[in-house]
């Protein structure tokens, strides 16, 4: 505990800790409406091809800003989402495929460049690769900031779209007859998504980066049927990995933030996987043997009955 | 000499990935193949803590075990009622982040690099050669590989009839009596074991590249299974000729040479295959239209 309160006061620790929470947050509330329309996986894709665009800004203007690389990485997750698309209308390759193809093909190309950049002479390239696998340690009071209002706005946007995301997320069709902009809409969400991911590549690392989108919503969904209380849900358990993996990782050497949380969001889904009400597997055992039971009782009283009427007879 | 043993090397890494990736992309279950590629990661640090050594086989059947524990889990979930494809990002992010702190809990003593596990340095093969009673037997990567592909051969040719019924019709494999699922573990183990021995030559990441763009060029320019499968071969070795050339021109990461290769045959696939290519598509339904309206 002691150390918990070291954490709280050192003015360093605090940045960390403000952004790995904003974080878990923001990719939390997302996240449900990600996993509500079965694009999960879409989180990882996009955080693979975010790299080339990481790249190219890095290598255009030769600074390491998280605005800038969150452009790029923007502009270029939505190439992505675009080439997916395009492989899947215009050809027999299913989704899946498709995603594995535009994830690879971006990444290889992210690499490429990459190794260009390591290279030739820029100034400060260092660090750059600290971005794939994610170092919240490196996180500054001017990233913290930057993920502030971008968290902020994400969440804003969120409850003030959140009748039309709900909408858009469990049956688009009648969205659209009801008049709304679906497509918009739908691209408006892709690109929340595309934000929360590039955000939290910073912190977590290209690959773990899902885990932030997906696993606090699963979690939540083991809990409730609204969509309301599964997105606050969703969000806090995101919050609250990333406290116990600063805290964890700020109390012993050598253990990375980002893993760390990730594996504590990990543990939350377990716990909601064990003893979730109604979905869980303890509920469903439960309701499987008291079922058992009555079906048990009937028959026995049914017996009884017939036994009676024999007797009777 | 180096040439040849990165070009062999590519080539076997190629040929393993794309005939595994024409069952997953025939299956769609191209994702499962990206998730075991990340999922093996703690296989591999738990292997090298267990036998402290770089031991290339102890490793792969440790990453093997990995694999299937993945693919075990994402079906356990699966029947407990989360999403297919939120079960496998749950699993393969958590196993990765175990893979994770446990290289990083272990940083002093061990000389596996994070970078290396998940860029791969194909460069570097000829280095780490196998030396048998004083003579030099080549690259140990190469014979790994090596291995590796003939198993891979032998179970598809072995099985190819099962292996076909599965991919295209699974309900009537299993009601011929086929055990579908016994199929569905070895399919999965063989993809660990190719993505294990792949990955300190591509890395993880580039594996699903090789995996699954071959195979998925080659599904657009046959209907044939077997024609499928020695296509996909093909471009897969043809991409890291490519890639290999790029990558001396442009002094650039070889593997993600490859694959940018490779992503530039499947575009030209998806462009002008004869049958399935946009192009084609195009002219059938414009010549459709020339003749309605004859």
């Amino acid at each position: 505990m002691q150390s918990l309160l070291d954490m709280m006061t050192d003015p360093n620790s605090q940045w960390i800790l403000l952004g790995c929470v904003l974080l878990g947050l923001c990719s939390g509330v997302i996240g449900c409406f990600a996993y509500l329309r079965k694009q999960s996986l879409m989180g990882d894709t996009l955080a693979h091809s975010a790299l080339p665009g990481i790249c190219i800004a890095f290598m255009l203007t030769g600074t390491k800003s998280i605005l800038l690389f969150l452009i790029g990485a923007g502009i270029s997750g939505l190439l992505a989402t675009f080439g997916i698309s395009w492989i899947t209308r215009y050809s027999r390759i299913k989704s899946d495929a498709a995603m594995g193809i535009v994830l690879s093909s971006f990444f290889g190309l992210g690499i490429v460049l990459l190794t260009q950049i390591q290279h030739s002479d820029y100034g400060n390239q260092s660090g750059l690769d600290k971005f794939l696998f994610g170092q919240a340690a490196s996180m500054i009071g001017s990233d913290v900031q930057t993920m502030l209002i971008v968290c902020a706005f994400i969440v804003i946007a969120c409850t003030l779209l959140f009748k039309e995301f709900k909408l858009i997320s469990f049956d688009p069709g009648f969205a659209r007859g009801l008049g709304f902009p679906v497509g918009v809409l739908e691209q408006l969400l892709m690109f929340f998504i595309v934000v929360a991911v590039v955000v939290g590549i910073q912190a977590v690392g290209v690959v773990l980066v899902a885990a932030l989108l997906i696993t606090p919503a699963v979690s939540a969904r083991y809990w409730t049927d609204r969509l309301g209380i599964m997105v606050v849900m969703s969000g806090l358990f995101g919050a609250l990995a990333g406290v116990v993996g600063t805290w964890l990782s700020s109390t012993t050497a050598s253990l990375p933030t980002g893993p760390i949380s990730v594996l504590a969001s990990t543990l939350l889904f377990i716990v909601s996987l064990l003893f979730g009400p109604r979905r869980g597997l303890l509920a469903k055992r439960i309701v499987r043997s008291r079922a058992r039971q009555t079906l048990m009782e009937e028959q026995k009283s049914r017996m009884r009955d017939l036994v009676k009427e024999g007797s009777s007879l | 000499m180096t040439d040849f043993w990165v070009l062999l090397t590519g080539a076997l890494v190629a040929s393993c990935c794309a005939i595994l990736g024409c069952f997953l992309v025939l299956r769609r279950m191209s994702m499962i193949g990206d998730a075991i590629s990340h999922s093996v990661l703690p296989g591999i640090v738990i292997a090298f803590m267990m036998s402290g050594s770089r031991d290339s086989f102890i490793m792969l059947l440790g990453a093997s075990v990995l694999g299937l524990i993945t693919v075990f889990l994402i079906q356990l979930f699966q029947q407990s009622g989360v999403q297919a494809d939120a079960s496998i990002g749950v699993v393969f992010t958590a196993l990765f982040a175990i893979g994770v702190v446990l290289v990083s809990l272990n940083l002093k003593n061990v000389d596996i690099d994070l970078d290396c596990v998940l860029y791969g340095e194909i460069a570097h093969v000829h280095w780490n050669t196998w030396e048998m009673s004083g003579m030099d037997m080549g690259p140990k990567a190469v014979w790994m590989l090596g291995i590796t592909l003939l198993i891979i051969i032998g179970v598809i040719s072995l099985f190819y009839k099962q292996f076909k019924l599965c991919a295209f019709d699974p309900a009537l494999a299993a009601a011929i009596g086929i055990p579908v699922a016994l199929f569905h573990y070895l399919l999965m183990g063989l993809v660990s074991m190719a993505t294990v021995s792949s990955f300190e030559s591509v890395g993880a990441i580039l594996v699903v590249g090789m995996l699954i763009i071959p195979a998925s060029a080659a599904y657009l320019l046959t209907d044939r299974l077997g024609a499928m499968i020695f296509i996909s071969v093909a471009i897969g070795i043809a991409s890291t000729g490519i890639g290999y050339g790029v990558s001396i021109v442009l002094d650039a990461s070889i593997a993600g040479c490859m694959v940018c290769a490779a992503a530039v045959l499947f575009i030209l696939a998806f462009l002008l295959s004869p049958s399935h290519g946009l192009v084609a598509r195009k002219l059938r339904r414009r010549t459709l239209s020339g003749n309605t309206a004859v």
